[in-house]
């Protein structure tokens, strides 16, 4: 069961060959062996997950179960849930039990989904490594030694070491994409604004946008058929039909228009991840797509216009973390000032409190023009190149990172070396277009990750581009050696 | 050297919304403390706020009325600060693009002049909650029911010279937002308060001085008071040759002063930008026609329809066209007894003396508009003379009936019995000899002034009842007539 995939497990499910209870129960026990190494999970939730599996069955037994019924699935622990620690990865928020539910969430309860609990993550969500939990970092289950991304780095291990058949995620800069492709899953980036962030802890909110994460594409569209939709609680989400995702996966790809940025294929990358890009794309070409170069110029500045506008924007949004409603509050202030410097101090990370203080300084007085204002225009630059190569082309394709999956410990001492492994993934969260990144190899017995890039709410034409490569390569059904 | 004040002010006027700013919460007043802050105003992790619409209407409305530009796209900024009743860290607001543009307003001077007071901008923003130091010792208690409540902030240019006009522009802008039902005006609840930023210079000079901007004044006569005691500060600092300090003052309304709270240099750098968890608002000329069009007659407007229509004097016509509410009730009154100069003697007196002395809204005075044109429909057709109307008047006012129960019940009717009156004139004028010869002896001139004392003597005797016309024509024809006999 170890590599079965949310469709196989639905089928099962509707078949009886086994039930949700034991399906539950089946992966409960996985995390039990195998999470002390992963640390995937910050709150494993098994009393719940059993009575909504029971519940799930009845419903199967009365003859009302929809597709996701019963299926079990993690949230990352930056989504609200219910009566269950809302941690977001962070010590500020080691108390904070969520007295209600993200939307994602409410619609997967809706739908009858298992939660088998909470994943872990980089804390807010800032890192690319899983390293700056306060819960310690989740393993890669492919080498232990290795990270497993970030900032959705419990979600893709817990994924890839088959502990749960899919996650939820959340990507501010390639929180989804990058952890995927490091572990060898498959996970998707809607466009900003498909999927509601409400009850999502924001990070950067003009960047943040939830998404699947799960071992294929059709697992991803089965997600995001559950997942999207307008949220009249979130004014940034978009009040467009959601189709289902699931009815186009197996659309021919003749006469597929990719497009290979230039830039992706240049600069500090790894040979093997190249060639085993160019491999994939290959694949392509042998089901009927054509290939040609694009450009996107101005892909060199994405990664400081990143590190100026997400941090602007988390120093405020982080505001809220005061010591005075919720959360950690440091012991016996002796004013208020000496409450919210230590609440604060005590409370974050150093990577948080990085950012924080990056974010200031953008935002302050007299450097607003000359930083935030200026990301801004870049931001709008990056936009205009990812618009403009898709007017020539259906789908952009390319790395989804530099490396494989480096070790624990390994960027930890140089904060821009790390923020240099999300260089493909960033420059879309300040598109907000959609990107899915699909297993495509391996580099060092490390799982490669080829990252595909549509048009704005072009999110059928990707999964059904990520399915059909799927129907014709293996690489996603590789497992972690046991 | 002359000295001159110059003074802007800044407007909080709370939006008369049902639900916040920016979440589904109440916004009703006095409940009890955090019974109506919702996940959104607590700024509970993950939550975001959504636009009321309803304070997009009435911010545009007030813009509309002002003859103000307004602004097409509008965007919400966040004004970053800590303090514990600011649960998010910021303050939503909006900077940059403001919803109403310059506009102004027509102030009236105590010479009559019309003063035009320029409104640079008003932006949409939402209220804070509240800290409570003085209910739990050594501790603040946090009361998050205000934290959401849209306020619209209206600011002035700096054209006021003195805290006259200064409360003439306050009284203006409050006239204005009540009467388009978009703030209750209630000062002393904090739904209109108001910061006033004072400088003082030579007279001529063109450069302003250094401003303080005094907080949160939630009364006329406090706004009065603290300007006024502001412009004196400032001189006798600068006249002893020191220096005016740019910084924020707190008006102590029990020690009638202003002290500093804190100075430019402790200022917070508020690092604005633009919110991302909410989309410009943008409108257009349809939306904007459609507001235009439920525009409600304003005071500038009445004012001018009571002069023309009910021949009001200036004055009457100003009080009585600031306040919907009171404009409604005095055209009620007005009509009922078909006679405006009398309706405003009787809404601007008694009535109005009355509910002052009750603290009474008109809106729920005890003698309807209605009654009171009754009462004066007696007036007018002799059945009472206006010094009954008062007693009757105050009858009503205690639930005792209508004019014609209450002149029934007491026996109030007004005596026209030209016999009676002729009897009581008669006797008055046996009883006073030494005034009459007073008034025989005096130069005809003079004669009418004296004839008061009579009256007077003639209508405690009847009790106030007597026809004054006709006491006032039956006296001087008998006492002119001993005076050439």
């Amino acid at each position: 069961m170890l590599d079965k995939t949310l469709a196989e497990l639905a089928q099962g499910l509707a078949t009886g060959e086994f039930s949700s209870v034991e399906l539950t129960q089946h992966y409960l026990d996985r995390i039990n062996a195998e999470d002390g190494t992963l640390n995937s999970f910050i709150t494993v939730t098994p009393e719940q997950a059993l009575a909504q599996a029971e519940a799930a069955d009845q419903l199967r037994a009365a003859g009302s179960a929809g597709t996701f019924t019963g299926l079990p699935i993690a949230h990352k622990d930056i989504f609200c849930t219910q009566g269950v620690r809302t941690s977001c990865g962070s010590k500020m928020l080691d108390n904070f039990v969520s007295p209600y539910n993200a939307t994602v969430v409410e619609h997967f309860n809706q739908a009858g989904a298992v939660s088998l609990g909470k994943t872990n993550m980089d804390e807010f969500a800032m890192g690319s490594s899983n390293e700056s939990s306060f819960y310690g970092p989740a393993r890669n289950p492919w080498n232990t030694d290795c990270v497993p991304g970030g900032s959705s780095g419990g979600s893709a291990a817990a994924i890839a070491g088959g502990l749960t058949p899919g996650a939820t995620g959340s990507d501010t800069g390639g929180s989804i994409r990058q952890p995927a492709a490091l572990c060898g899953i498959t996970g998707l980036k809607p466009t900003y604004g498909r999927v509601s962030r409400y009850g999502m802890i924001a990070y950067a909110s003009s960047l943040d946008q939830g998404g699947p994460m799960a071992r294929t594409a059709e697992d991803n569209a089965m997600m995001l058929n559950v997942m999207a939709g307008f949220d009249p609680k979130d004014s940034t989400s978009l009040d467009r039909p959601v189709p289902d995702y699931t009815l186009t996966l197996n659309d021919s790809l003749k006469g597929l228009k990719i497009g290979l940025p230039k830039e992706f294929f240049s600069g500090e990358i790894d040979p093997q991840i190249t060639t085993q890009v160019q491999n994939a794309i290959r694949e392509f070409e042998a089901l009927g797509a054509t290939v040609q170069e694009v450009s996107l110029p101005n892909t060199h500045l994405a990664i400081p216009a990143y590190y100026i506008i997400a941090p602007a924007e988390a120093s405020s949004n982080l505001s809220r973390f005061d010591g005075v409603r919720y959360g950690y509050r440091c012991e016996d202030p002796t004013d208020l000032e000496d409450m919210y410097k230590r609440s604060r101090g005590e409370g974050f990370g150093e990577e948080v409190k990085r950012r924080i203080m990056v974010g200031t300084y953008a935002l302050s007085e007299g450097f607003y023009d000359a930083y935030y204002k200026k990301a801004l225009q870049i931001r709008r630059l990056i936009q205009q190149d990812y618009v403009n190569a898709l007017s020539e082309v259906d789908i952009i394709m390319g790395p989804t990172t530099p490396h494989p999956a480096f070790k624990l410990g390994e960027k930890n001492a140089d904060p821009i070396s790390m923020y240099m492994e999300d260089i493909f993934t960033i420059s879309l969260n300040l598109a907000g277009m959609p990107g899915i990144s699909v297993p495509c190899g391996f580099a060092n017995q490390l799982p490669v990750g080829l990252q595909m890039i549509g048009n704005y709410f072009a999110e059928e034409r990707l999964l059904n581009a990520a399915h059909q490569f799927q129907q014709a390569t293996d690489w996603h059904k590789q497992t972690p050696g046991q | 050297m002359e000295w001159e004040a110059v003074i802007g002010l800044e407007i909080h006027a709370q939006l008369a919304t049902k639900s916040k700013i920016f979440s589904g919460a109440s916004t009703a007043f006095g409940a009890e403390p955090n019974t109506q802050a919702c996940a959104v105003d607590l700024a509970l992790p993950g939550t975001l706020p959504v636009f009321n619409g309803e304070a997009l209407r009435m911010a545009v409305l007030f813009g509309l009325a002002i003859d103000a530009e307004i602004g097409y796209t509008s965007v919400f900024d966040r004004k970053n600060y800590f303090y514990p009743d600011l649960p998010k860290g910021y303050q939503t607001s909006q900077l940059f693009h403001p919803i109403v543009g310059t506009g102004y307003v027509d102030i009236t001077l105590d010479d009559g002049t019309i003063k035009r007071v320029g409104v640079t901008r008003a932006h949409l923003e939402e209220d804070a909650g509240k800290s409570l130091h003085e209910e739990f010792p050594n501790m603040t208690g946090i009361d998050l029911n205000r934290a959401g409540t849209p306020l619209l902030e209206i600011v002035s240019e700096p054209d006021m010279r003195s805290a006259e006009e200064a409360v003439a522009y306050v009284k203006k802008i409050h006239a204005i937002v009540t009467n388009l039902g978009i703030c209750d005006g209630n000062m002393a609840e904090g739904s209109f308060r108001c910061d006033c930023n004072v400088s003082v210079r030579y007279k001529g000079e063109e450069e302003f001085g250094n401003r303080t901007e005094s907080k949160n004044i939630n009364s006329f006569r406090f706004i009065e008071k603290a300007i006024k005691g502001e412009i004196i500060r400032q001189i006798d600092i600068l006249e002893d040759g020191g220096h005016i300090t740019q910084e924020t003052r707190l008006y102590d309304a029990n020690k009638d002063e202003t002290r500093s709270m804190r100075s430019k240099e402790e200022a917070n750098d508020y690092r604005y930008f633009p919110c991302p968890d909410l989309l410009p608002i943008v409108i257009d000329d349809d939306y904007v026609n459609q507001v235009r069009a439920t525009l409600p007659e304003l005071p500038d407007a009445r004012k001018a329809r009571f002069l023309e229509q009910y021949k009001l004097s200036d004055y009457d016509a100003m009080v009585l066209s600031a306040y919907r509410d009171l404009s409604h009730y005095f055209e009620t009154v007005a009509n009922t007894a078909g006679d405006a100069k009398l309706a405003a003697n009787w809404v601007m007196g008694e009535l109005s003396k009355l509910l002052n002395q009750n603290d009474t809204d008109i809106k729920d005075s005890p003698v309807s508009a209605e009654q009171l044109g009754g009462l004066l429909l007696r007036i007018k057709d002799n059945t009472i003379t206006g010094k009954i109307a008062k007693q009757v008047f105050e009858a009503m006012w205690a639930g005792e009936g209508s004019a014609d129960e209450v002149i029934e019940s007491k026996g109030l009717k007004q005596v026209t019995d030209s016999g009676a009156i002729e009897s009581m004139v008669d006797d008055v004028i046996a009883a006073n000899q030494p005034q009459v010869d007073q008034y025989v002896n005096a130069e005809p001139d003079k004669r009418g002034k004296m004839i008061g004392f009579f009256m007077g003597k003639v209508m405690q005797a009847s009790q106030g009842k007597a026809n004054p016309g006709q006491v006032q024509g039956l006296l001087k024809q008998k006492l002119d007539a001993l005076a050439d006999g």
